[in-house]
């Protein structure tokens, strides 16, 4: 009798801890970042006018973990041969995270030979990153990457 | 932020025909985001590079919009056919009147 009331109470114990992580992960999980979500999707719309965006084609490459928000390497690439006929013409980045989701736009032309641009940009905090790449015949195509910032850029003072 | 700053081109001088060639664009920048404030809790006007822009033989070849999203000092790496031999022209253009330009000669056998 003392015995099972030792392991209930011990199960009851081990339970508590499981809802207070529970708990403590809800409250970190950054909830601001819905509302910044929703920036992100207005300036994705604006970009495809409302058009259908599908998943695949562009590769989008930022370190899983980044120590400074300030400088971060950032590579996209497009799958596509880049001929006069198939092309791609637009790629936008756009950072869920961020004061200004828009990053960067960059034009391209067949004369590109390849869709792949490196850049360094900043990102104000841990969150996911869309590349939206738009090829000549008009349809949108989408990758994105997560990452974690440890020190977040745009914020700091002076 | 002066009118205008250094910049810097990284590319192959000679390619053959056809080829593949990478090109570096970097342009001495402060980036300004406009989302940063002064101890005195001033906010600081953004003055950003807006607009690069590569010629190849005065035919655009690349066109990049910079938003404050892009680092200080920003760089940008992208790819381009080898056509014909000539000049290649870099242009950045900025806030506050910024202007920039730098070119590159290559050799097309």
């Amino acid at each position: 009798m003392n015995l099972s009331k030792k392991i209930n109470r011990r199960q009851w114990l081990r339970c508590l801890q499981q809802i207070s992580i529970l708990a403590v992960g809800a409250c970190l999980s950054p909830l601001t970042v819905f509302a910044k979500k929703e920036e992100a999707d207005s300036a994705i719309k604006e970009i495809t006018g409302g058009a259908v965006i599908k998943d695949g084609r562009v590769t989008l490459v930022i370190p899983p973990l980044v120590e400074n928000g300030n400088l971060v390497v950032l590579n996209v690439r497009v799958d596509s041969p880049m001929t006069e006929n198939d092309y791609v013409k637009v790629i936008h980045v756009i950072a869920e995270g961020n004061p200004l989701p828009n990053i960067f736009a960059a034009y391209l032309t067949p004369r590109s030979g390849t869709a792949n641009i490196t850049t360094r940009v900043r990102l104000a905090d841990s969150q996911r990153v869309w590349a939206i790449a738009q090829m000549n015949d008009g349809s949108f195509w989408q990758g994105y990457a997560e990452t974690l910032v440890t020190l977040s850029a745009c914020t700091e003072m002076v | 932020m002066s009118k205008t700053s250094r910049t810097s081109i990284t590319m192959p001088a000679q390619a053959k025909k056809g080829a593949i060639i990478e090109i570096r664009a970097i342009a001495q920048h402060d980036m300004e985001s406009g989302f940063r404030y002064t101890e005195g809790g001033k906010s600081i006007p953004r003055e950003i590079i807006r607009v690069f822009t590569c010629s190849y033989n005065n035919t655009e070849i690349f066109k990049a919009d910079f938003y404050p999203g892009i680092g200080a000092n920003p760089l940008i790496i992208f790819t381009t056919i080898a056509t014909e031999s000539g000049m290649l022209e870099f242009k950045w253009v900025g806030d506050d009147g910024y202007e920039a330009n730098n070119q590159a000669r290559i050799t097309v056998t």
